[in-house]
């Protein structure tokens, strides 16, 4: 009977303790991703806090997917657990028409016109802005100096796609596991799809016509995959499906890549010794250019917005002001350093000498994301936005089915002409099922 | 002849059993190996055995996380869950292996097949439900779902230990005077202690486990030890060291646990095998 009692009391004091958790209020929570710049957001929020004493910080950090998952399911549902969310220039707009999001308007210390205008307009939605950009991402080559001296190569500053080729051709040796080129294989519409959009556009492909007919049979299309597959097939790292941002940064920064076209957020990555092995070998050049030459290229920006069904909209505001602002720059370059401060979202963060000394890649990066062009030309007019991606809801799904059927052709499941027919296949199944198209 | 061949199969077994032992543990063994590893070590192909083992992972996640909340609220959730669902599976099994009616085995089986359910599956509505009855980033709603969620496989094993419990022993007490409540726990749940204790453990390790639930339904305030690892993982920049370290902090307190009552464990999964 004395451990029937125990087991009594042991189950109330659980009930206490299991109840007893609880929002407290004056608490703003902030769903976010484990990328370098948001630690040090999250380490330096303490100012924040000390010059807003009655607005405490509450972190959530979630893997991408299951943020995206969550945050959606969040508001979808108005439950407003969450009042700051961490969003990419994907979401913003196709959020803001769903009326999801806060319209934003800061005050002019903000300085909403020294944020790049391409990134601004990607957070823009019916001239209304809906969130503020953290730290924006572009595309770039990177390349091993010593591996092209070595082999009497000149990366020039601004390549081709046909160079690239001849270049990882000659200096790839598998015996020495120094593969040619890296390139992203894992699937997923941020994934592969992210890459080989940006290679598309450049040889002058693009997903549909202005009758949302799919365009994925191409002769581009078709060129711009060849390329693709038959160089990482040739010059790649073995496994190359498996591959996604992540791994082809661990295998350049240990030295198994000899070129590497991927978001400028590697450079801080690549060029710091505590990370990478060939900290002091990186060369940089824009990304190649492919028969089209022209068409948008990538932009990605981590955004932080406040969603409608926050209770403390106003100072969920407060805080993602200061943590855009040029003054939390300056504190980041304080603290941790100028290399260290968040990237490609303010026009006066490049105009510092003291960043341009400390990321020698960043002229390169406010090149690449001036001049990235979500809205930007392609070859036949298009009733979509993006440029590694289609702002469409739809595109999250079918982006990731392609991208396994782009994965299917690197590990010689499939022919290019078959993936292209089934991508094609599908992606107009899908456009019927959601009724954009007939 | 045959003394030879029984030795000979002896140690092919032995080294047959330690093969499967040292091929299950080698996943936790690279981790733990990982956790040990700066960030470039930990992804460097070849893979490296011997390498100069570094704390910085470890200071990095305690720096950035607050390990002691994440390992409390399992606790709590996991002991919490698991209290009440044996509260609720207890009477549960008593009624249906002593006292069975013809729709006994059908209730069985349909307990069963609510775990064949994917989780997934009733996402939305438990989520919703959660919301109505603010249980969201709770540590009651968690461990309410996490209740839910074991109660057949542990009504199930109390079951079949029950059924080993024989009936006489509960009808001398019935017949000395003894209430149905005082029979079951005076005579029955001391003769199935240690089955009781096997299940209890089980599910517990299933509860410190749990991840679907976990990211979905908490947040902050209720979030476990399974959002803590997820929270280290990252879409731009090396991460397996600082994963493996957190990972290793998380699994340890129930890895010790498990090797502490490994003989309770195995005596209770035995529990009535051999008659």
């Amino acid at each position: 009977m004395s451990r029937l009692k125990s087991l009594c009391a042991l189950t109330l004091l659980l009930s206490g303790s299991v109840l007893s958790s609880a929002h407290a209020a004056g608490t703003l929570t902030i769903a976010t991703v484990n990328n370098g710049d948001m630690i040090v957001m999250r380490q330096l929020s303490s100012e924040f806090e000390k010059a807003h004493p009655d607005i405490h910080l509450n972190w959530v950090t979630l893997e991408e997917n299951v943020l995206r998952q969550r945050v959606t399911t969040d508001i979808a549902m108005k439950t407003g657990q969450f009042d700051v969310v961490t969003i990419g220039n994907y979401e913003v707009p196709i959020w803001a028409k769903q009326g999801w999001l806060t319209e934003l308007k800061p005050d002019a210390a903000y300085d909403v016109n020294d944020v790049l205008p391409s990134v601004r307009d990607a957070l823009t939605s019916d001239g209304k802005l809906y969130a503020l950009p953290f730290y924006a991402e572009s595309v770039m080559t990177y390349y091993r100096k010593d591996l092209f001296q070595k082999a009497g190569l000149t990366m020039p500053e601004d390549p081709t796609y046909d160079q690239i080729r001849q270049f990882a051709d000659k200096i790839t040796d598998k015996s020495g596991q120094v593969y040619g080129i890296c390139l992203r294989g894992k699937p997923g519409w941020g994934e592969n799809m992210a890459y080989v959009d940006s290679l598309a556009n450049t040889y002058g492909a693009q997903w549909f016509d202005m009758s949302w007919k799919p365009l994925l049979t191409s002769d581009a299309w078709k060129k711009a995959l060849t390329w693709y597959v038959s160089t990482l097939k040739e010059d790649g790292p073995p496994g190359a499906t498996s591959n996604g941002f992540n791994e082809n940064l661990a295998l350049f920064a240990s030295g198994h890549c000899g070129i590497w076209i991927d978001s400028t957020v590697a450079g801080g990555l690549l060029f710091d010794p505590k990370q990478s092995q060939v900290a002091d070998k990186v060369g940089f050049a824009t990304a190649p250019k492919g028969p089209y030459g022209k068409g948008p290229t990538w932009l990605w920006a981590w955004s932080l917005a406040v969603p409608v069904s926050s209770h403390q909209s106003a100072d969920a505001q407060t805080f993602i002001t200061w943590a855009t602002s040029k003054e939390y720059v300056k504190l980041v370059a304080d603290r941790k350093g100028w290399v260290a401060v968040p990237a490609g979202t303010r026009a006066s963060t490049y105009a510092t000498p003291e960043y341009q000394q400390a990321a020698p890649f960043a002229s390169f990066v406010l090149n690449a994301i001036k001049t990235a062009d979500p809205n930007g030309q392609t070859a036949q007019p298009r009733p979509y936005t993006g440029a590694q991606f289609v702002g469409i809801p739809e595109f999250q799904a079918m982006g990731t089915q392609v991208g396994q059927t782009v994965a299917a052709t690197l590990s010689g499941q499939m022919t290019v002409d078959q993936a292209l027919a089934s991508a094609q296949s599908s992606v107009t199944r899908s456009l019927r099922q959601s009724g954009r198209a007939r | 002849m045959a003394v030879k061949t029984k030795r000979s199969t002896q140690i092919a077994v032995t080294l047959l059993g330690w093969g499967i032992a040292l091929w299950l543990f080698f996943p936790i063994f690279w981790m733990i190996l990982t956790g040990f590893k700066g960030e470039v070590e930990a992804v460097s192909s070849p893979p490296k055995l011997l390498f100069m083992p570094t704390l910085s992972s470890y200071a990095e996640v305690f720096e950035r996380a607050s390990y002691w909340h994440f390992a409390l609220n399992t606790v709590v959730v996991s002991v919490g869950a698991t209290v009440a669902a044996l509260l609720l599976a207890i009477p549960a099994a008593y009624s249906m292996a002593f006292m069975p009616s013809k729709r006994t085995r059908g209730t069985l089986l349909w307990m069963l097949s609510t775990r064949m359910l994917p989780p997934v599956g009733v996402l939305v509505p438990i989520y919703l439900l959660a919301r109505n009855t603010h249980l969201l980033d709770t540590r009651t709603g968690l461990a309410i779902v996490d209740m839910l969620t074991n109660l057949p496989i542990i009504v199930w094993m109390l079951f079949t230990f029950f059924r080993e419990v024989p009936a006489p022993i509960l009808e001398a007490g019935r017949m000395d005077g003894a209430t149905r409540w005082q029979e079951m726990t005076m005579v029955l749940l001391p003769l199935a202690l240690p089955g009781i204790a096997s299940t209890a453990l089980l599910s517990l390790i299933l509860c410190w486990n749990e991840a679907f639930w976990s990211l979905n339904l908490t947040s902050s305030n209720a979030a476990p030890l399974t959002a803590f690892i997820a929270s280290f993982s990252s879409p731009e920049g090396l991460f397996f060291g600082k994963l493996s370290a957190a990972s290793t902090l998380a699994v340890a307190p129930i890895l010790i646990f498990g090797w502490i009552s490994q003989k309770q464990l195995v005596r209770g999964l035995t529990f009535g095998a051999v008659k």
